[in-house]
């Protein structure tokens, strides 16, 4: 059998203060200045570091250094990656800028591998619309320092950087059968061989245990409330105006409880121990997805006695 | 100090992709069974569990909670994560064990490095002000070192090549091993570059894997295994993050580490956590390993499952010491772009 699988892109904008040396450099990025800090040893640090890396005592004299300088080491991009400097294939390098005495990683702009070596002499390349971040250089290329119109401006304090991986992501042999199952209106739980405790969905290996649970288990689409809450607050997202109950139901025959909505009453009206059923969407939504089921409502049998989920809370 | 000694060791086998899910149970289970089943023991022996592994390489939050149950962790274990490679959990776990609390712990690490994709997530390991918002990814850091010490003299594409030979012929004899076989280094060197001066055998594969290593101390090391690979020293040191105020040529670090563990003296055989052909090449200079066997498993670059790379080392080098291979030991494992972290294990068997 072949395990579900899909991509899953995780995507998050990181904002980030700088704090007065950064904050500084990357202003000075900004306004086409670059500005590197003197170590205790004589040695000027670019970027800037905000302690010294022997001593570890803060560093606080600025040195201007020159918006050229020469290449340490390199290494070819043939296959340029999103975010990075350019589009076409290029070259990083840890490049010394005169005036300092570390390196600093960027792209250098050059056709080829062959139009680049460890020793040559690149300049910054200014961004047309800086805004305050490493990518205020552009890049470098070959060539020496020329005049750059300096900007001014108020000071930068934050840097957001966008970042943005993809990933597949699978699912286990357990959960692509219960997945399976959901497409089909049937809820398939696992029996752990060992504590014969049942899961639903189902896990790789029982909690208890350690071992995979290998019994398949069709549970009913009712069960129980163990717990819940009334939802009050608005959020970003929010499919239902509150107040609406989010509650764990213990499906009959399942050891253990999993979350959804409980609709069809006053959300005042439940209760622990309340008797619940599955409301389903139409046939022709389903999926392969618990959204299958749009909410629970109460089934109207008498209450659960608590001894019945009570080692399950 | 105690006594504590390697007793078990199990790994998956490096394979570059498995089907399950990201939080490493599917690996894992199988794992704990052979490390446990062959010390005879049971979960219940085992006072502390420790792990290391990667939300970034998982794409999920908080993966280590769900591969605990790979352990089956009801009743409440005693457990710890680090997010790093397994041997700093390796390092943890024998903190724990000096302290007196425990002496049987189990430390495991898994990673599904075939998920995402890699060399772009490693780039979250880098200075997130001034670098990381460039996204140069981990080849590329790992070209910049290559070419520092090529230009430098430090060494030559063809000793990198030779190192990837070597590995590959060793790692023959490795069941777990991804990459192995009989090259020369000719038709290595005749190859295209990945990200030059690199070529695809001067880098690590990518690998799914996990890994599990047991410590005890004491008598009860002596119980459980016939010739424990005791640990003489552990240690780990780091140098800076900044990739342009360090020499990419050399190793402070590793030096440091070997130095605090206690290398003073010729070891037979190193494990090595080199993801990168030239990166053994500056731990060789750093350790001083002359005569010594370098990785018999073939190395990371044979089979290079993330955040458990590290541990491996570890449980391979004790198996040389628990099978009478040899009597002293180094393992070394690595964390952080161009060999930035390091730790040393130095073991030894005693008759
Ligand atoms: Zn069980």
């Amino acid at each position: 059998m072949t395990s579900l699988s899909a991509p899953l892109n995780v995507e998050f904008d990181y904002t980030r203060s700088l704090g007065p040396v950064l904050g500084r450099f990357i202003t000075g990025l900004r306004d086409r200045r670059i500005e590197g800090i003197r170590g205790d040893d004589g040695r000027v640090h670019v970027p800037p570091v905000e302690y010294d890396p022997v001593t570890a005592r803060k560093l606080t004299e600025w040195v201007e250094v020159a918006a050229a300088g020469t290449v340490r080491t390199w290494t070819w991009v043939s296959e340029p990656d999103e975010g990075q400097p350019l589009t076409r294939p290029f070259a990083w390098a840890l490049i010394q800028l005169d005036g300092a005495d570390t390196s600093m990683l960027h792209a250098v702009d050059v056709p080829s591998p062959d139009d680049i070596r460890t020793g040559m002499r690149v300049r910054v390349r200014w961004a047309a619309d800086p805004v305050g971040s490493m990518h205020d250089i552009a890049c470098f290329e070959p060539g020496e320092a020329v005049e750059a119109q300096a900007g001014q401006g108020e000071a930068v304090t934050m840097v957001t950087t966008p970042v943005r991986l993809a990933y597949t992501h699978s699912a286990s042999a357990e959960e692509t059968r219960y997945l399976d199952g959901l497409r089909e209106g049937r809820l398939l739980g696992q029996r752990c061989p060992v504590c014969r405790k049942v899961y639903i969905p189902p896990r790789g290996a029982c909690p208890t245990d350690g071992v995979p649970t290998v019994d398949e288990v069709e549970l009913p689409d009712h069960g129980t409330v163990t717990t819940f809450c009334i939802v009050n607050v608005p959020f970003l997202g929010q499919r239902i105006a509150p107040p609406y109950v989010a509650a764990y139901v213990l499906l009959d025959g399942a050891d253990i409880a999993f979350q959804h909505l409980i609709l069809g009453c006053d959300a005042s009206s439940v209760r622990m121990g309340m008797r619940v059923e599955a409301v389903w969407r139409p046939r022709e939504e389903w999926q392969q997805s618990l959204a299958n089921i749009d909410h629970f409502e109460p089934s109207g049998e008498p209450d659960a006695p608590f001894e019945t989920y009570s080692q399950h809370l | 100090m105690r006594d504590v000694a390697v007793v078990g060791f199990a790994q998956a086998p490096a394979v570059r992709e498995t089907h399950g899910t990201t939080n490493g149970v599917e690996m894992l289970v199988p794992v704990f069974h052979e490390v446990l089943g062959a010390l005879g023991l049971t979960k219940s022996d085992i006072g502390f569990w420790c792990s290391g592994s990667s939300d970034y390489v998982a794409g999920r939050a908080f993966s280590f909670i769900a591969a605990v149950d790979a352990i089956g962790a009801f009743p409440p274990i005693n457990e710890s994560h680090v997010e790093a490679d397994a041997a700093w959990a390796c390092y943890e776990a024998w903190v724990k064990i000096q302290t007196g609390e425990v002496d049987v712990a189990l430390v495991y690490g898994f990673g599904k490095s075939s998920a995402g994709k890699l060399r772009r997530v490693m780039t979250m390991q880098l200075d997130p002000y001034t670098v990381a918002p460039l996204w140069p990814d981990s080849l590329s850091v790992a070209g910049l070192q290559a070419r520092a010490g090529l230009d430098r003299g430090a060494w030559t594409e063809q000793q990198m090549a030779e190192v990837a030979a070597r590995s590959r012929a060793d790692a023959k004899s490795n069941p777990r091993a991804q990459v192995k076989g009989d090259v020369s280094v000719e038709d290595l060197l005749a190859r295209p570059y990945l990200a030059d001066p690199l070529r695809r055998h001067d880098c690590a594969p990518i690998t799914d894997g996990a890994a599990a290593l047991v410590l005890a101390a004491g008598d009860r090391a002596r119980e459980l295994a016939e010739r424990p690979a005791w640990i003489t020293g552990i240690a780990h040191r780091v140098d800076s993050a900044n990739l342009g105020g360090r020499d990419l040529t050399a190793s402070p670090s590793t030096a440091g580490a070997a130095k605090a563990a206690g290398l003073d003296h010729k070891v037979d055989v190193a494990e090595l956590h080199a993801p990168f052909t030239h990166q053994e090449l500056v731990l060789r200079g750093a350790l001083g390993l002359n005569g010594s066997r370098i990785n018999p498993s073939g190395g990371a670059l044979c089979g290079n499952p993330m955040f458990s790379a590290g541990l491996i080392r570890i449980g391979e080098a004790a198996r040389q010491i628990s099978s009478g291979q040899a009597d002293r030991a180094l393992a070394h494992a690595t964390s952080g772009p161009a060999l930035q972290h390091n730790l040393v294990c130095l073991m030894e068997g005693r008759d």
